[in-house]
């Protein structure tokens, strides 16, 4: 019931995904941010097993030591390329206990978590990338993740063009939020929009249709 | 009976050598030979001889001040062809900590490595940035276990690091050495001219804030230098050149005035 999708624009790229956290029948919460901002100019949105999804997190601080070491940031292919490479070998190798960049995530089953890496490079301009959890990696236009990409990759079939404007692509996602809603069973409520453009990246709505009642008076 | 004794002494020697050639070859093939270990008047004489490359190492010296930290390392003459900006003494561990150090390079740029990658390892375990006091505790332990194991010497580099604390913004300044020894401190100095540098700051030191703290490091070096400045809300900078010549052209004027005021030669470092 998990959707993420996304697409790059003109100059810049976004990633929306769907922010309830679910266990079999039951609601967690329904605020859940699943889009992490990785460095100042790069999205990761990532789907599927909640506890997976602290994946993000190892590449977020592996990310965070190659800029500290090298003094500049990884690009977002390099950065896609290495997600890729983690996730591939989490699938058969058994990790190394001295590994050449960060401590720790022991795991011998692949990661359930599927990623759209969005970002913006200084003179590449935006880029998106595909990748799943059993490493695929493909550099796209429009991608999507979940129930909700039946819906979605048809939307962005039928409406997306190269180079919209930030307006249009707004106006895509929302009509792609709309088709979840109304024709997936189990559509969750709310989303998160995030963009990353030459000024950072950064969260730019939220779409909410259920508010998570703060404290609701047990009358 | 002393010479009987003196006997013994000389075929128990030589018993010892020819096991440790024996053991020596089988350990030089694991080596995992203890080489820091203690002399009989109680020294660990790598550690020692590791402070005298310290002592003979740029000298650095980082100075605190009430919402300022200020990092400074001598330049040795940068020879004409080298690219200056491919040589950074002055280094960022995390966005809230930089480090900068006295002594052989290369180890510095092994320990810095460790550290960086601790700093994200324990953001990522514990999800909270790493204060100064416990990245100052790793690299100082990474230093002390070098001087207790086998086949390894211990790091030869001093290392002055600084930072602000992430939750409550205290700066503080923090000085580790090869023995893995740290404490903090309000200003030091290591490297070359340490002590002198040291008696420095000592005579000269009062709680500052912002340019002041800059100043007061510079005069402690005031040679060929490169000067990093950290701030809560900057995170650390590094002064252009031009900036540095202004303030010692500051320096320099302070010095004459006070010179023409006492109308005595100055004795200054």
């Amino acid at each position: 019931m998990e959707c993420v999708f996304g697409m790059v624009g003109d100059g810049f790229a976004l990633v929306a995904a769907d922010t309830s956290a679910v266990h079999s029948i039951l609601v967690h919460k329904s605020n859940e941010d699943k889009v992490m901002i990785l460095d100042s100019h790069k999205l990761l949105g990532a789907s599927g097993e909640a506890g997976d999804r602290s994946f993000t997190e190892y590449i977020q601080k592996n990310v965070h030591v190659y800029e500290f070491r090298n003094g500049i940031p990884l690009t977002t292919a390099a950065t896609a390329n290495f997600t890729r490479c983690e996730l591939a070998l989490a699938l058969r190798k058994v990790r190394p206990s001295c590994p050449v960049h960060i401590v720790f995530l022991v795991s011998q089953n692949p990661y359930f978590v599927n990623i759209l890496l969005a970002g913006y490079d200084k003179n590449i301009g935006p880029s998106l990338y595909y990748i799943d959890y059993i490493a695929t990696l493909h550099k796209v236009d429009k991608g999507a993740f979940g129930y909700g990409s039946y819906f979605t990759l048809s939307m962005m079939d039928r409406h997306y063009k190269s180079g919209m404007s930030l307006e249009e692509a707004i106006d895509l996602v929302d009509k792609c939020i709309i088709e979840i809603r109304s024709r997936l069973v189990v559509a969750p409520p709310n989303f998160v929009i995030k963009i990353v453009d030459k000024d950072g990246a950064r969260e730019y709505a939220w779409r909410e249709s259920i508010k998570d009642a703060a404290g609701v008076s047990a009358a | 009976m002393s010479e009987v004794l003196a006997r013994l002494d000389l075929v128990r020697m030589r018993k010892v050598t020819r096991a440790a050639t024996k053991h020596g070859t089988k350990q030089m093939a694991r080596y995992d030979r203890a080489i820091t270990v203690f002399s009989p008047d109680g020294h660990l004489f790598q550690v020692e001889y590791a402070l005298e490359a310290v002592r003979k190492g740029n000298a650095a010296v980082g100075v605190r001040g009430t919402d300022t930290i200020v990092l400074g390392v001598e330049k040795k003459s940068t020879p004409k062809l080298q690219d200056s900006r491919s040589v950074r003494k002055i280094v960022s561990l995390d966005t809230h900590i930089a480090l900068a150090c006295a002594g052989l390079k290369a180890d510095a740029r092994v320990l810095i490595n460790r550290a960086r990658i601790e700093c994200q390892s324990h953001r990522l375990t514990v999800e909270d940035p790493v204060t100064v006091e416990y990245i100052t505790r790793y690299i100082a332990g990474l230093q002390q276990k070098y001087t207790q194991s086998g086949g390894v010497r211990p790091f030869g580099l001093s290392t002055l690091i600084v930072g602000f604390d992430p939750y409550t913004g205290v700066p503080a300044l923090y000085q580790t050495d090869p023995s893995g020894t740290f404490s903090a401190w309000k200003a030091n100095a290591t490297g070359r001219n340490s002590n002198s540098m040291r008696e420095f700051l000592e005579k000269n030191y009062k709680e500052t804030s912002g340019q002041e703290t800059v100043k007061l490091a510079i005069r402690a070096l005031l040679e060929n230098i490169e000067i990093a400045v950290m701030t809560k809300e900057h995170g650390l900078r590094q002064l252009e050149e031009a900036e540095i010549d202004a303030i010692v052209a500051e320096i320099e004027a302070e010095k004459a005035a006070a010179e023409a005021a006492k109308k005595a030669p100055s004795r200054d470092t």
